[in-house]
Order: structure tokens, then C-alpha cells, then sequence
């Protein structure tokens, strides 16, 4: 009996991530997803700016490396050029939601049948913990050494949320990578948001909110349990659009 | 052959005008260039274009010592008329502009273009009336082969186009100064 | 086929549909809008895509990423817009993608003007991106060779996997001149094996990006680029000599100055100067060798531009200041006069005789 199995759809190339880190499993339940669907062979991946940057390495589908933020557009080119592929994005918070942002935006409004996968860990991790747009208030990162004041840096944005009022979002969801329930969950929202890019319904994005132990300063599991205390509340998990439940 | 600066206001269909000179230059062989004044100005302020018909590969495409000076307005009379070559000559729409030009090494030609094309109906076509008084007085092109230009650059869709041109077109040729 | 009257702008939007550009995007700009507006009238008819981006940066990156799975995909914007692109053009060199990128030049720095300039000449043809990199720059002079030349800039590009520019200007956007899309003949070119397309489980998966981390691997890759630079420069310089065997005075100079200075050359020699026209074509490739066997010949060159002299440099270092190498010309969105050029060389041919 099988009990572990790599996917194919992941190359052999080992993860260069920290311990503790939550993008292996983010990684692996896109590449079990891509395997269900069949579609490794139809599909280009585009890798961001960021910790996962190497994504390009790690999925055997084609994959291309976007400049920082600019995956929605290359993803978009993409698309355009081959319509019926399966084009995905895999992007951080600060790759999609600051430098990004425009971008982010637009495939919404233009509705581009194309699935973000949004790594939400409030915190610039390649470039050591510096704060993100994620950042939560009163939290401490290396460039809010007193904690993320909103007089100073403004406030944590919500992503889901507002993709969710664009009229050309089809689905998105906000899930946790925290506990084996929510992983679960999460590769269910993954699968349901390829399957709405192969029924060309619009945009589809996946908030992953994730852990960073190195960068927050916590062993993997108390990561864990902090994600758990403080981000959920701010980023409340749950489906904030999809089309296909309107439609019902 | 000729370089032509024709200036006015804009939506004075100056830039048609110049097109029709140029691909009537184009169809009989000739080296031709067409270019507009471009950017804000052209909503509503002063409108112009530079127009080359030569035998011989054009240069400047702008024309800054026109042969041919087209004035459909005063402020545009008053700017260009002193860059005007010697010997060469000024069509000036005498219902817009009351000067009279006072250069005597160029040849002036008076001809109430909007007016003309107001008391025949044809509000919009000041243009194709002064480019009727351009080809009697100059000899550009002859009268029937610009004739056929003209109709032929009318869209297909729109006949009544050609027609109304045509008629526009003989009331300047055939205006008696 | 008969010719066609059609501005610049219309012209290379025309030639690049032509050339099977399926993939247009853009985000307008004056001078160069009609370009995109023909684009969008066109392509839907004859199955491509025309897209306004967001911005001119999303704008360059669908770019990437339509080339980066195989397709021909052009862009195209004026000054201010080129700056921007100006991550992507990097990032595309980087990832060796081939494309073409249009830039309508206007006055500058900053907003500038929005009348014609050939003030980006640096940028083109010395820092389009950060990096190492180059880009082939072709420099039309009529709306006959924005057509002919938009044809070449995609086959170039796809033959040595780089981006391409054409380098315009808002003259030769907006001006109409008789075009003839002559039955071009395509270069051979090689299968785009590197395409991300999905690999179609019938080969490994293909990976396009431009980060390389450890430096001795970038440095390889970045010198391995640079051969094929080589070879562009070796096998693609592109030039007219007019008058040019007998002159005295040689006026260097590319795009639409290149035409008002052929009619400055014409009026010198009327008046018993020698003097001649060597007109760029290619600004990278830059035709330094056939320059350096003029500078055996001549007394002096002009470069005769639409800025304040940034070909200068190019034509001493190719011609080893053998020979004087000086500047005429406007900036700031001002077009040169036929007179004024005469004008420059008559008093340099006076200067050199007393």
C-alpha cells in the first residue's frame, strides 16, 4: 500500500524553504490538485517575487518567472496567447497586494480566466521580515520595529474581500494551512478554483493565510498557534464569492 | 511641385483637405507627405497640416516655407503669411479674414470659402470649396482628375458624400473673383 | 499591390498583423495612440487581440508572458511609457525572449512635450533595462520603412531570442506618406523549443526566468548572451551612404533628421560644399565599422539629431576622433529646419577654410 507519494506534477527538486514553513504544503496540494485534474501537460504556472520565486523549479508543468507583482500580467499574456490552457499564479502577499496591486486588480476587472494563489503570512520573508500590506496592526516586523501603527503605515488589506466586489471574480476563498481540517479545506477551494478557470467563468483566487517562523520569530508549531490567534480574526476564513453558488 | 501649409481651426476639415491633396499627389506618381499639427490643440484651437507633393523623395515633412499658403482664419493668416516663399502664393477665406495682404512678392487669393459653402448648404464643406479655387488657380492637378480623386476617396457607404463633395468642389472652381 | 496613404503609427501596426502578430498590448499615449487604435479595429477582424492594459508596465508583462508561451506579441507607447516598460524590457532580455517594443519618442525629461524628439537614444540604444543587456534598435525614417522595418524587428527578434525596438517619433507616428506592404519575405527561423505552452506530457517541462542566483552562473549566462550580441553585430548593421565617396563633411544621423538633413546635403552641394549623409538604419547594431572607414575620408561629421547630442560619443568612438565630431540640432519636441542644417554646414565648411 501506498501511503506517501510524491505528486508528479512536483519535480524532484528538494524545497529550499525554512523549517516550519507552510509553502511545501501550499506547493504540494497544487501539484496533487494539477494531478487530479490531469492537466500538468496543459498547464503554465507563473512564479512571483518572493520566498516561493524558485516555484519555477518545484512544478513540472511549464513555468515562467514574472518580475515582481506582474505575474497577473504575464498570466494574462499568457492566457490571451493560449486560451485553453490552464494558467496559474502563485504569489505572495507583498508581490500581489503592494507592488502588485494595479495588476491584481485588473485581471479582476477583465475577469481573466486565470487562478492566483495568494500566500498570505503578513510579512516579507526573502528579504528578512520586513512588513507587508498583510502586516497586522501592532505587529512587530524588522521596518515596524514598534509594531505596524495605522497612523504611520496604514492599515492590513483585505484581499478576498475586495476582489470580491469586481465584477469579473468568479471565485475567492480564504483558507489556512494551520491544521489538517484546514488543509483539507484549502486543497478543496484549490481544486474548485481550477475548475473554475476550466469553465472560463472569470477569476479565481485562493488566500492561503500561511506561517513564517523564521521571519516572526517562533518554533513552527507556536507559528501556528499565532496564525491561529491573530490572523484569522483579521482575515476571516470563508468564501467570498463564487459564481457558481449565485447561480444555483 | 509644391509644399502646401494649410491652417485654420480645428474641425475646419483642414487636415481632409490636405489628405485629398496628397493622395491625389499620391495616385499620379508623386512624392507626397501629410502631416498634421497634433495634441491638445487640434480639440477646438488651431488646427494645421504640412502637405509635400514633389518629384523627388520629400525631406522636412513640415513645411515651414510653403509654396502655398491655405488660411482658413485670421490668427492663422497673421502667423504663416510672412514664411511664405517668394513667388509664391495665399488663398485666404476672405469671410473669416478682413486683411489683405500687403506682401507684393506673393500672389493673393481671395475667396469667401465658408460663406459660399453656408449660402449653398453645404455648412461643412468650406474646405472642398477653397480646394475647388486651389486647383483653377494653380494647376496642381487638372479639374477632372482631382474630380476623380475626389470621388473615389467618398467611403462606398456613403455615396451622398461624394455627390455633396462634387458640388462643394464646383462652386470654387467655378467662383469668378 | 498598389500603395496605401497611412500615418507611421497606422503603418506599423499594419506590418505587424502582417507579420503574425496575433498580440497587441498597450496603454495610450500621444503620439502614438493611433497605433493602438488600429490595432483595436483590426485585430478582432483578422484573429488577433488587441488589449488595453492597466498600465504600461502590465502592458510589457502580458508582452512576457504571451512570448514567454510562444506567441508574437508587440507593444508600443511613447517616451514617459517607454520608462516604464523599461522593468519588463529588462526582464524579457533577461529571460532571452524575443518581441518588439515601439516607441513613438516625444520631448522629454519628464511629461516633455508631446511634439516629435529623438531624445530616448540613450535609453534605446544604452540603458532600455537594468543590466547587461541590449536591444536591436531600428530607426525608420519614413512610414514606408515603419512598415518594412516592424516586419524585420520580429524576425530579427525571434532569430536571436532579444527584444527588438523600433524607434520613432511623433512625426513619423502622426505623418502620412505612401506605404506599399510588398510581399516581405520572412527569415528562416528556429521552432520555439523554449516555449512555456504546457509541455503536453511529451517533453520536460520548460522554464523561462532570468534569476541566477549564484554569480559565476549569471556571469556565464550573461557572457554566453553577449556572443550572440556578437553575431547581431556582425551579420545585421543596416545604413545608407548618400553622397558620401567625395564629401568633406559627413552628416551622421538616423530617423527623420536622417531625411531633413538629406535635403540640408542637396543644398550644400548646390553651393559647392561636399558634403554627405550617412544615415543610421540600425542603432544597435551600431554601423561603427563602416563609419570608422569613412573617418579616413572625411573632414569632419555631424550628427544631426532631435536632442542635444546623444549619438555624438557613438560616432567618435567608432571613428576613434579621428576627425571632428560635432552637434546640430533641436530638442525639446523642435524639429530641425532644412535651413538650419545647410546653414551648420556652410559655416563649418567656412571654418575649416579659414
Amino acid at each position: 500500500m501506498v501511503v506517501f507519494k510524491k505528486p508528479h506534477a512536483l519535480t524532484d527538486v528538494p524545497f529550499h524553504y525554512c523549517p516550519g514553513c507552510t509553502h511545501g504544503i501550499v506547493h504540494r496540494l497544487v501539484a496533487e490538485v494539477i494531478d487530479e485534474l490531469g492537466i500538468e501537460g496543459e498547464t503554465v504556472g507563473i512564479a512571483p517575487v518572493g520566498c516561493s520565486v524558485f516555484a519555477y523549479n518545484y512544478f513540472n508543468c511549464d513555468m515562467i518567472e514574472a518580475p515582481h507583482g506582474r505575474a497577473p500580467a504575464v498570466a494574462t499574456g499568457v492566457k490571451r496567447a493560449n486560451p485553453d490552457k490552464t494558467v496559474f499564479t502563485y504569489q505572495g502577499d507583498g508581490d500581489l497586494a503592494a507592488i502588485g496591486t494595479a495588476e491584481t486588480v485588473h485581471v479582476g476587472t477583465r475577469g481573466e480566466n486565470i487562478t492566483i494563489i495568494f500566500i498570505n503570512n503578513a510579512i516579507y520573508g526573502m528579504t528578512g521580515g520586513q512588513m507587508a500590506p498583510t502586516t497586522l496592526l501592532g505587529q512587530v516586523t524588522t521596518t515596524t520595529p514598534y509594531g505596524r501603527d495605522k497612523h504611520i503605515q496604514g492599515n492590513p488589506i483585505r484581499i478576498c474581500e475586495m476582489l470580491a466586489t469586481l465584477d469579473g471574480t468568479a471565485y475567492a476563498e480564504r483558507v489556512s494551512v494551520d491544521c489538517v481540517k484546514n488543509v483539507v479545506a484549502a486543497k478543496k477551494a484549490i481544486k474548485k478554483a481550477f475548475e473554475i478557470q476550466q469553465k472560463k467563468l472569470g477569476l479565481s483566487i485562493v488566500e492561503v493565510l500561511s506561517s513564517c517562523p523564521t521571519n516572526w520569530g517562533l518554533t513552527p508549531e507556536k507559528a501556528l498557534e499565532w496564525l491561529r490567534a491573530n490572523m484569522i480574526e483579521h482575515y476571516p476564513l470563508g468564501v467570498y464569492k463564487d459564481v457558481t453558488k449565485e447561480a444555483e | 511641385m509644391a509644399s502646401i501649409l494649410l491652417a485654420g481651426f480645428g474641425g475646419q476639415g483642414i487636415l481632409f483637405a490636405g489628405k485629398q491633396l496628397v493622395s491625389a499627389g499620391m495616385n499620379a506618381g508623386k512624392e507626397v507627405s501629410w502631416l498634421p499639427s497634433y495634441g491638445p490643440e487640434m480639440r477646438g484651437g488651431t488646427c494645421n497640416c504640412s502637405v509635400n507633393i514633389e518629384d523627388d523623395p520629400v525631406g522636412s515633412p513640415l513645411v515651414t516655407e510653403p509654396d502655398i499658403l491655405v488660411a482658413f482664419n485670421k490668427p492663422s493668416y497673421e502667423k504663416f503669411y510672412k514664411s511664405v516663399k517668394k513667388g509664391g502664393r495665399v488663398f485666404i477665406d476672405s469671410s473669416l479674414i478682413d486683411s489683405k495682404c500687403e506682401r507684393t512678392d506673393i500672389t493673393a487669393e481671395y475667396i469667401p470659402a465658408t460663406s459660399l459653402a453656408d449660402i449653398s448648404g453645404f455648412a461643412k464643406l468650406a474646405n472642398v470649396v477653397m480646394l475647388g479655387y486651389i486647383i483653377k488657380k494653380t494647376g496642381l492637378f487638372t479639374k477632372d482628375y482631382f474630380v476623380s480623386c475626389l470621388k473615389a476617396s467618398a467611403p462606398k457607404s456613403k455615396p451622398e458624400l461624394a455627390e455633396l463633395n462634387l458640388k462643394a468642389f464646383e462652386i470654387g472652381y467655378s467662383y469668378d473673383d | 499591390m498598389s500603395k496605401m496613404l497611412m500615418k507611421g503609427n497606422e503603418a506599423i501596426a499594419e506590418a505587424a498583423i502582417r507579420a503574425g502578430c496575433k498580440l497587441f498590448f498597450g496603454y495610450p499615449i500621444t503620439p502614438q495612440t493611433e497605433l493602438s487604435e488600429y490595432m483595436a479595429k483590426q485585430m478582432p477582424k483578422r484573429g488577433g487581440l488587441c488589449l488595453q492594459a492597466e498600465s504600461e508596465i502590465a502592458a510589457i508583462n502580458m508582452v512576457l508572458g504571451a512570448t514567454a508561451s510562444g506567441a508574437r506579441a508587440i507593444t508600443s507607447s511613447s517616451s514617459p511609457g517607454i520608462s516604464l516598460k523599461s522593468e519588463g524590457i529588462s526582464y524579457i532580455a533577461g529571460s532571452d525572449l524575443p518581441c518588439v517594443i515601439v516607441n513613438v519618442q516625444r520631448g522629454g525629461p519628464g511629461l516633455g512635450g508631446i511634439q516629435p524628439a529623438q531624445s530616448d537614444y540613450n535609453q534605446a540604444t544604452k540603458a532600455p533595462g537594468h543590466g547587461d543587456l541590449h536591444l536591436i534598435v531600428l530607426a525608420p525614417a519614413s512610414v514606408q520603412e515603419m512598415a518594412s522595418l516592424t516586419g524585420l524587428a520580429f524576425d530579427l527578434a525571434d532569430q536571436y531570442r532579444m527584444p527588438a525596438m523600433i524607434l520613432a517619433d511623433g512625426a513619423l507616428g502622426q505623418m502620412m506618406e505612401p506605404v506599399d506592404f510588398e510581399e516581405r519575405t520572412p527569415r528562416e527561423l528556429p521552432e520555439k523549443t523554449w516555449a512555456c505552452c504546457g509541455h503536453g506530457n511529451k517533453r520536460e517541462h520548460n522554464i523561462i526566468n532570468s534569476l541566477y542566483i549564484q554569480p559565476n552562473v549569471l556571469e556565464d549566462i550573461v557572457k554566453e548572451r553577449f556572443k550572440r550580441y556578437e553575431e547581431v553585430e556582425k551579420n545585421e548593421v543596416m545604413y545608407e551612404e548618400y553622397m558620401c565617396d567625395d564629401a568633406d563633411i559627413v552628416i551622421v544621423a538616423y530617423g527623420i533628421t536622417a531625411r531633413i538633413a538629406k535635403s540640408a546635403v542637396k543644398e550644400a552641394r548646390a553651393m559647392g560644399v561636399k558634403a554627405g549623409l550617412f544615415r543610421c538604419i540600425t542603432l544597435y547594431p551600431f554601423p561603427a565599422k563602416e563609419l570608422e572607414k569613412l573617418s579616413h575620408k572625411v573632414k569632419r561629421f555631424v550628427s544631426v539629431e532631435m536632442n542635444m547630442g546623444q549619438m555624438v560619443n557613438d560616432v567618435k568612438v567608432a571613428t576613434d576622433c579621428r576627425v571632428p565630431v560635432t552637434h546640430c540640432g533641436r530638442t525639446g519636441g523642435v524639429i530641425p529646419t532644412v535651413k538650419e542644417i545647410t546653414e551648420e554646414i556652410m559655416r563649418l565648411s567656412a571654418k575649416k577654410e579659414g
